[in-house]
C-alpha cells in the first residue's frame, strides 16, 4: 500500500486532505527504478482547479505512455497545509509516489494565467528548490514552464531553467528523448540546457541577454553564447486528428471545478477577435473528425464513469460537424443519464434547439458575449456580432421559453469612449423590450432576468492590441459608473442586474502580461511580502503589491498605461508565435480604422499560420 | 430489485469524505457496468443511498449503500465487476438483495456499529491495568461528554450508547450506538476514558477501524443486533 507523505495528524487538521493523497482512478503508478525520467507536472493552483485542466491530462497521459518516464502530479497546497509544510520543513511531494519534488528530474509547471505567478514561487519554495535558476545545481530538478503565459515568459524568466513554447504534443517527445539519452551519458545540467536550446520551441532564458534604453524600452534581446537560436518557434501540432488524447483521464478524488469529461473537438479559432490571445496563438484552427470523437467520448466515459461530457473548444459553433456529433452524444448517452454540456455556443436557432434538449429551459440562462456595447467598438475588436443577430437570438430564446440572459462586456477597450459604454445599457434594454414584445403577459413567468457583467480589458502579447495602453484604473471605474448610471435610466432597469469586476487584479494582470525581465523583481518581492493565491479574491492583497512596486522602484504604469510604438522591440518579440508581426501590425491599424477582418473560412488574411499547412488553412484544398 | 452493497475502506482512501465516497461509487457503478436504476425527471440520478457517514481518517470493513437495479445481476458478478474497477483503498465484499421500502434502507436500519481502536502513541501514559480500568469506567452510573449541537454544545450521557467497551493488548473493542438519535463516536469514548483516567488526550493518538454496522431486531433496552449484510440474501 502506498505510504503517504503526511502524517494522519496533519491530514486530519487540514481542509480536504484528499487533495494530497493521490491514488485516484487512472492515476499512474510505476516503479521509479524502471524509469529514466521522473517528471512532476504542476498546475500552480489548488487541486480542484488544476485537475479541471485538460492540457495537464493530455500531457500526463502522453508522458506516461513512455516506458522510460513516470509523470506525476503536484498542485499548490492550500494555505492551511502551506503553513504546516513551512513550519515543519516538509518538502512538497508528488501525489502518486508521495516523494519530494526536489528529487525529480523535472518540475514542469503549466502557466495558464498571470495571477498564479506567486503560486509558482510558492511551489519552488515549498519544494525546497532554489527560487532562481542560477542558484540551482546538478542536484536540483530542471524547472520548465509551459502554457499560454509562456508567450511572454519574461516576468518569470529568472525562476525557470527552460520554457516550452507552444503545444506540448509536438516537441516533448524529442525533448524527453534527448534528456534520457544525455542522462545515461552522464552529461551535465549545462550540457543538457545547451542541447535543449536547439530543440524547436525550447527557450532557455539564461542564454539570452536583454539591454534597455534610458527610457526603459528594450534595445536588444539576443543570445549570449554561440549556437543559440535568436528566435524560438512556437510549437504546433499540425496533425491534430492524431493528437494523443487521454483515453483514461485521472478522476479527481474530490469534486473538481470541472467534474466531467472534456472532449476537445477543435483547437484554435477562425474568428480573429483582436483582444483574444487564444484566438491568435493556437492558429491554425484545427478540427477533429466526428467519428473519432465519438470513439473518444465512449472510451473516456467507460474509463472514468463520469456522468457529464463537455465539448471543449474556443468556439463550438464553428465546429463543422457539430450537429452530427451532438445528435450522436444525445442519442447514445440518453439512456445512461450522461449530461452533455456545451460552452461557447453562439445563440441561434440550431443551438437553442440543441439546448432545449439538454437543459431545463425554465431554470437555465443563455449567454451572449457581445464584448462591446456599440457596433463601432465591436468592429474595432473584430467581434463579428451585430445587434440584429443578438436580438434575433434573444427573440428566439424567449419564444423557446428562456427568460434569463447573461451578457458579457469588456470596459477599457482601445478607442472606447463614454458613448460606447452607454450602449451596453441600451443593448440590455433592447433585450428586455424584446422579451416583453415577444412573450405575451399570460405566458410570462415574472420578469425577464438580464445580468450584465463587465470586465476590465487586459491587452495581451501576440494580439493586435499588444501595443495598446490599458485603461487606467480611474478610467475603468469611471466607465463602470457611466454604465451604472445609464442602466438606471432604462425603462426596464428593474429587470437588469449589473456586475463589474474589481480593478486591482486586472491592472496587475496587465502588468504581468506585458512585463519584461525586470518585472520578476516585483514578483519576487510581492511573494516575499506574503502574496500568494492572487487569483482568489479572499487571498488577494493589493497592498502587498503596492509595497512590492515601491520596494523595487518599478513603475507599473510604464508597463500598463504606455502606448507602445509598433517600432518598439517588445520583450516577447523573440518568439515566433505562428502569427506574423506584420499581420498583428496590420490588424492594429485596421482596428483603429474600425475595419472588420473576415474570419478564416470567409477568406485568408495572411496571418502567417498557413505555413503550418494544417486545419482551416488547407480546408478548401481538401 | 434493491441491492445492498458492502464495502471496505482502508489505506489512503480513509481521507476521502462521505460526499466524495458517494461520488466515487457513482462513477464506479458506471465503470463496472452495474445495471443501476435512475430516477425520472430532467436530470435523472442514480437510485442509491448510503448508510451513516464514516469519519475522516477512519478505516472500515463495514460500509454500506443500497441501490436499485433495473435488471438482475448475480451477487458474485456484481462483486467481481466492482472490484475490477475500484482503486486501492476500496473493496466490495458483498452485494445482496434486500427488502424494498424506506424502513429497510441501510441508513434507517443502522442502530449500532462495532470498532477496533488501536493506540498509536507510546503506551506509557496508559495504565498497565487498562482492561480493569475499562471495566471500572463502564461501571459508572453515567458518562457525560460535551456534544456539539447546532446551537453550541451540551452535556450528554453516552453510557446508554456504549454496548461494549473492552481493551486487550493496547487494542480496544467497542460496540456503540449509531442511531441518529444517539450517535456515539469512538472518539468520544476515548476522550471520556482518557479524562476519567486523568491522562492527556490527543485525537491523533489512536487509529479507528469500523468492523461492522448493525440493525436492531430486538427492543431498545434489550437489543438483538444483526449485521446489515445478514438482512439480505445472495443473488444467484
Amino acid at each position: 500500500m502506498r505510504k503517504l507523505a503526511l502524517k494522519d495528524e496533519i491530514l486530519l487538521q487540514i481542509e480536504k486532505p484528499a487533495r494530497y493523497t493521490g491514488g485516484e482512478v487512472n492515476a499512474v503508478m510505476k516503479n521509479k527504478e524502471d524509469v529514466d525520467i521522473r517528471f512532476a507536472m504542476c498546475f500552480p493552483d489548488v487541486y480542484e482547479i488544476g485537475m479541471s485542466h485538460l492540457g495537464l491530462q493530455i500531457l500526463y497521459h502522453m508522458f506516461n505512455e513512455r516506458p522510460d518516464a513516470w509523470c506525476e502530479r503536484v498542485f499548490s497546497p492550500w494555505t492551511d497545509l502551506d503553513e504546516i509544510l513551512r513550519r515543519e520543513k516538509i518538502p512538497l511531494f508528488a501525489l502518486e509516489s508521495q516523494e519530494p519534488i526536489k528529487d525529480f528530474d523535472f518540475l514542469g509547471i503549466t502557466i495558464q494565467y498571470e495571477m498564479c505567478y506567486t503560486n509558482i514561487l510558492q511551489i519552488l519554495d515549498l519544494s525546497q528548490i532554489p527560487m532562481y535558476a542560477r542558484e540551482r545545481d546538478e542536484s536540483h530538478p530542471l524547472v520548465i514552464g509551459g502554457g499560454p503565459c509562456t508567450f511572454n515568459p519574461e516576468p518569470l524568466a529568472p525562476f525557470f531553467d527552460l520554457f516550452y513554447i507552444g503545444e506540448g504534443e509536438a516537441s516533448y517527445p524529442l525533448f524527453l528523448d534527448t534528456y534520457a539519452r544525455m542522462k545515461r551519458q552522464g552529461k551535465s545540467r549545462m550540457q543538457f540546457l545547451e542541447e535543449a536550446a536547439q530543440i524547436p520551441g525550447i527557450y532557455v532564458p539564461a542564454f539570452y541577454d536583454v539591454e534597455y534604453a534610458e527610457d526603459g524600452t528594450l534595445i536588444s534581446f539576443a543570445p549570449n553564447r554561440p549556437g543559440i537560436p535568436a528566435k524560438v518557434a512556437r510549437q504546433v501540432l499540425t496533425d491534430f486528428e492524431h493528437a494523443p488524447y487521454p483515453k483514461a483521464p485521472v478522476v479527481p478524488n474530490i469534486k473538481a471545478t470541472q467534474d466531467r469529461i472534456m472532449l476537445e473537438i477543435q483547437r484554435g479559432c477562425i474568428r480573429g477577435c483582436r483582444f483574444c490571445q487564444a484566438g491568435m496563438i493556437y492558429r491554425p484552427a484545427r478540427e477533429k473528425n466526428a467519428e473519432l470523437l465519438k470513439q473518444q467520448a465512449r472510451d473516456m466515459l467507460r474509463n472514468t464513469g463520469h456522468e457529464e461530457i463537455s465539448l471543449s473548444s474556443l468556439s463550438s459553433s464553428d465546429y463543422s460537424q457539430l450537429k452530427e456529433l451532438l445528435d450522436f452524444l444525445l442519442e447514445e448517452f440518453k439512456n445512461q443519464a450522461v449530461n452533455v454540456s456545451l460552452p461557447s455556443l453562439r445563440i441561434d436557432a440550431f443551438s437553442l434547439q440543441v439546448m432545449s434538449r439538454i437543459q431545463d429551459v425554465k431554470k437555465s440562462s443563455l449567454t451572449f458575449a457581445p464584448e462591446a456595447g456599440s457596433q463601432r467598438l465591436r468592429d474595432v475588436i473584430n467581434k463579428g456580432l451585430t445587434q440584429e443577430v443578438i436580438l434575433k437570438g434573444a427573440r428566439e430564446a424567449f419564444r423557446g421559453g428562456w427568460s434569463r440572459v447573461k451578457l458579457y462586456f469588456m470596459l477599457g477597450l482601445p478607442t472606447e469612449d463614454e458613448e460606447d459604454v452607454k450602449c451596453i445599457a441600451h443593448l440590455a434594454q433592447k433585450i428586455a423590450e424584446t422579451y416583453y414584445d415577444e412573450v405575451p403577459k399570460e405566458r410570462r413567468q415574472g420578469k425577464v432576468q438580464i445580468t450584465v457583467s463587465t470586465s476590465y480589458f487586459v491587452p495581451k502579447p501576440f494580439t493586435p492590441f499588444q501595443w495598446a495602453p490599458m485603461a487606467s484604473v480611474q478610467t475603468y471605474l469611471d466607465r463602470v459608473r457611466t454604465v451604472r448610471e445609464e442602466m438606471r435610466q432604462q425603462e426596464n432597469h428593474k429587470s437588469i442586474k449589473y456586475n463589474w469586476h474589481e480593478a486591482d487584479v486586472a491592472i496587475l494582470e496587465g502588468f504581468l502580461a506585458r512585463g519584461d525581465r525586470r518585472a520578476a523583481r516585483v514578483l519576487a518581492r510581492a511573494y516575499e511580502l506574503g502574496a500568494m493565491y492572487d487569483a482568489w479574491t479572499e487571498h488577494f492583497h493589493p497592498k502587498l503589491w503596492t509595497q512590492a512596486f515601491a520596494d523595487t522602484d518599478i513603475d507599473m504604469d510604464f508597463y500598463t498605461l504606455r502606448r507602445r510604438q509598433v517600432t518598439e522591440l517588445l520583450p516577447w518579440d523573440f518568439i515566433d508565435a505562428g502569427v506574423k508581426r506584420e499581420f498583428l501590425e496590420r490588424e492594429w491599424q485596421r482596428a483603429k480604422e474600425g475595419a472588420v477582418t473576415p474570419n478564416c473560412r470567409q477568406s485568408c488574411s495572411g496571418c502567417g499560420a498557413a505555413r503550418h499547412k494544417g486545419g482551416v488553412c488547407v480546408e478548401s484544398e481538401s | 430489485m434493491k441491492v445492498r452493497v458492502k464495502f471496505s475502506k482502508y489505506g489512503p482512501s480513509r481521507f476521502l469524505g462521505h460526499l466524495d465516497v458517494m461520488r466515487y461509487f457513482q462513477k464506479a457503478v458506471r465503470r463496472a457496468g452495474i445495471p443501476i436504476a435512475f430516477s425520472s425527471g430532467f436530470r435523472p440520478h442514480m437510485i442509491m443511498s448510503f448508510a451513516a457517514p464514516l469519519g475522516l481518517g477512519v478505516t472500515s470493513d463495514g460500509e454500506y449503500f443500497d441501490m436499485e437495479l433495473s435488471r438482475n445481476m448475480s451477487s458474485q458478478d456484481m462483486i467481481e465487476r466492482f472490484n475490477e474497477v475500484l482503486t486501492e483503498g476500496f473493496q466490495v465484499t458483498g452485494a445482496r438483495k434486500t427488502p424494498e421500502g424506506k424502513k429497510h434502507n441501510a441508513m434507517a436500519l443502522t442502530a449500532a456499529a462495532s470498532y477496533r481502536v488501536r493506540l498509536l502513541q507510546s503506551a506509557k501514559i496508559w495504565p498497565e491495568d487498562m482492561a480493569k480500568q475499562a471495566e471500572l469506567f463502564c461501571a459508572q452510573p453515567s458518562i457525560l461528554v460535551e456534544k456539539e449541537t447546532k446551537s453550541g454544545s451540551k452535556m450528554a450521557d453516552i453510557k446508554p450508547g456504549i454496548y461494549q467497551f473492552q481493551v486487550d493488548a493496547g487494542e480496544f473493542t467497542m460496540l456503540l450506538s449509531a442511531s441518529s438519535a444517539n450517535y456515539v463516536k469512538p472518539k468520544m469514548v476515548m476522550e471520556a476514558f482518557a479524562n476519567w483516567l486523568e491522562i492527556p488526550y490527543s485525537p491523533y493518538g489512536f487509529a479507528v477501524h469500523k468492523t461492522e454496522v448493525y440493525a436492531n431486531r430486538g427492543m431498545e433496552d434489550a437489543p438483538d443486533f444483526v449485521s446489515l449484510e445478514e438482512l439480505g440474501e445472495d443473488i444467484e
